[in-house]
């Protein structure tokens, strides 16, 4: 293979005349990768998901907490666009408020297991040695252990409640990250730059913080958008299974469970509330997936 | 060979004793007080009395140092005692048994559909020369790894169990309860095998023996099947240690959607009751399943790629 690869270029000496390449018909331009359809589609789930966390009142007039008895488990409707529950609450407004507690505990998961994972990961990086074998046997450990059963343990010990959720999630997920950023840091501390800091007579936790982590960061911030779906759909299963918020409070998961009773006689209550789950779950899986693809170009 | 069984079960049983070891850590020094939490799971709101604090304390040796909590619930665990359920008052360890036959059921019906549908999804669209075909069947897995398992579950009983009845919509009777929570619970791992397998399938079509193959006159079904497919298998059976962990994982959500008697269930009362001991053994259950399952899938490597056991292991 080398061998027929590297007899072009010998050939192709100076003196030789160009020779005409055969027309070549004209590729269809490639749009930019976050231009296709699909991208701008996940773009426009996350943005229109983002302003029911931020701003819920912009998008629905009704109550989420009041329902009108007369109305209960009316089918989707221009009334109401999701139907009502038993209660006669709006599905629509529930899930719209239901939007702010499910995308921060999600967010605050998905924050601690970055900031623990990446020190864990920056420090057994670098440090190398017995600190890096104990971290590292540690998070083995953390990965052999299901991500829901763990999740689960530290429910049991902390008790129930969106907030014990979240961090429940969060503590399943700090091996993941802390795994990326040691090798981030393994490979960023080889560099010369790293060398020369450190030849230069800079200290360690000058050159860590200067050096090391503005280089090895974006891997780690790619991985936190490709970790955002599995993070929405861990909370979402703890807060179905009944440990997240209390009933009143519109939760998505939670807002799934409350209509196991009724899937016989309202489709609505159970499907359309998913569905938002699993459209946001599929944006962000989209999104971190083209964050990725750039990154190893 | 000998000396490469006996790394990785010895690295099998290194994990096991820290996979109980964690569960310790964050079910008996995590909170503040295990006792008060169990009474009050048991009693809530109830006054606390505290000769009954003392009573719990002593049965389950919280008024003793960490360490030595530690060392006697490790001892027991050894020979096999896992203790005793805070809430029935069974042994745990009677309960594990109890429930795990239906969720080995459950669980391996699922590994069998997940590896029928994930692996045909591969094959078609390596396969097929029709891109259209092709990016049909490679949108698939994306989807299926975004929706929630319990809304999954939930699509699939309103549609057969209630819609068409064809399958029961709860219980454990029969081959036919069986199918909706097997499907269900397939899904999810099916697009992930689908995934892997499309990928490594791919970078075997463009291997120099399919080359070799297809330049000898051989057809592109029979390259799939006798080239592509059995090289592809590898990254695969990998893919595969770590699924089981999460099939066992997503039990407890499909069994709970079903409301099937199980692992899951079993679980999901322990969890809201507080019952330390039970959720302990599920979670050192939990890493036992994926330390046996890798177990084996690293014994099957050699017999799979003699490539292997001729190298020594590096990990």
């Amino acid at each position: 293979m080398t061998l027929v690869s590297q007899a072009p270029a010998a050939v192709t000496a100076p003196s030789v005349a160009p020779v005409p390449t055969p027309p070549v018909r004209p590729a269809r331009r490639a749009r930019h990768p976050f231009l296709r359809p699909g991208a701008l589609a996940s773009f426009a789930v996350v943005l229109v998901v983002l302003g029911w966390a931020l701003a819920p009142g912009l998008f629905t007039a009704a109550d989420p907490l009041v329902g009108v008895p007369a109305d209960k488990l009316s089918p989707p409707s221009a009334a109401h666009w999701f139907g009502t529950d038993n209660l006669g609450r709006d599905l629509y407004a529930r899930t719209v408020h239901g939007t702010g507690l499910s995308l921060q505990a999600a967010l605050l998961a998905l924050g601690l297991g970055l900031v623990v994972g990446a020190v864990a990961g920056l420090v057994a990086g670098y440090l190398g040695g017995v600190v890096d074998a104990v971290l590292m046997r540690t998070t083995d450990v953390l990965l052999a252990i299901p991500g829901l059963l763990l999740s689960l343990a530290v429910v049991t010990a902390l008790g129930f409640g969106t907030l014990k959720v979240a961090i429940a999630v969060g503590v399943a997920e700090v091996a993941t990250f802390a795994r990326v950023m040691r090798a981030e840091v393994l490979r960023v501390r080889t560099t010369t730059y790293v060398e020369a800091a450190v030849l230069a007579g800079a200290r360690r936790p000058a050159v860590l913080a200067r050096h090391v982590l503005p280089n090895a960061a974006a891997p780690i911030l790619v991985l936190a958008t490709v970790q955002l779906g599995v993070v929405m759909l861990a909370v979402s299963s703890l807060s179905f299974l009944g440990f997240g918020a209390v009933p009143p409070t519109p939760e998505w998961g939670s807002l799934v469970a409350e209509g196991r009773n009724y899937l016989s006689v309202a489709w609505w209550f159970t499907t359309l509330p998913g569905l938002v789950i699993a459209a946001l779950v599929l944006a962000a899986n989209r999104l971190g997936h083209l964050l990725e693809g750039r990154e190893h170009r | 060979m000998t000396g490469y069984v006996l790394r990785r079960l010895g690295a099998a049983a290194l994990v096991l004793w820290a996979a109980f070891t964690v569960s310790f850590a964050v079910l008996y020094l995590l909170p503040s007080d295990p006792v008060s939490i169990m009474l009050d799971a048991a009693n809530p709101g109830g006054t606390v009395d505290p000769a009954q604090v003392a009573e719990l304390s002593a049965r389950y040796g919280f008024d003793r140092p960490p360490l030595e909590q530690y060392l006697v619930l490790l001892g027991q665990a050894l020979t096999g005692d896992l203790g005793v359920s805070v809430s029935s008052g069974a042994p745990v360890s009677q309960l594990l048994a109890d429930a795990f036959p239906q969720t080995l059921a459950l669980t391996s019906v699922a590994l069998g559909v997940a590896l029928l549908l994930g692996g045909t999804i591969a094959t078609l669209a390596s396969w097929s020369r029709s891109t259209r075909l092709r990016g049909a069947l490679l949108a698939l897995p994306p989807l299926g790894v975004s929706m929630p398992t319990f809304w999954i579950g939930l699509l699939l009983l309103q549609l057969f169990s209630f819609r068409l009845p064809i399958f029961p919509a709860v219980g454990n009777q029969g081959v036919a309860s069986l199918v909706l929570p097997a499907v269900t619970l397939a899904i999810p791992l099916s697009a992930v095998v689908a995934q892997v397998l499309a990928r490594s399938m791919r970078t075997a079509w463009d291997a120099p023996y399919v080359e070799t193959a297809l330049a000898k006159g051989a057809s592109r079904g029979r390259v799939q099947w006798r080239h592509v497919t059995r090289n592809a298998a590898l990254p695969a059976l990998t893919l595969l240690g770590i699924a089981v962990g999460n099939l066992l994982a997503g039990a407890v959500v499909v069994e709970t959607v079903f409301s099937r008697a199980g692992f899951g269930g079993l679980v999901e009362k322990a969890v809201r009751a507080q019952d330390i001991p039970v959720v302990q053994g599920v979670v050192v259950v939990g890493a036992l399943v994926f330390v046996v399952v890798n177990l084996v899938v690293d014994l099957a490597y050699p017999a799979l790629d003699p490539r292997i056991a001729r190298t020594p292991a590096t990990a």
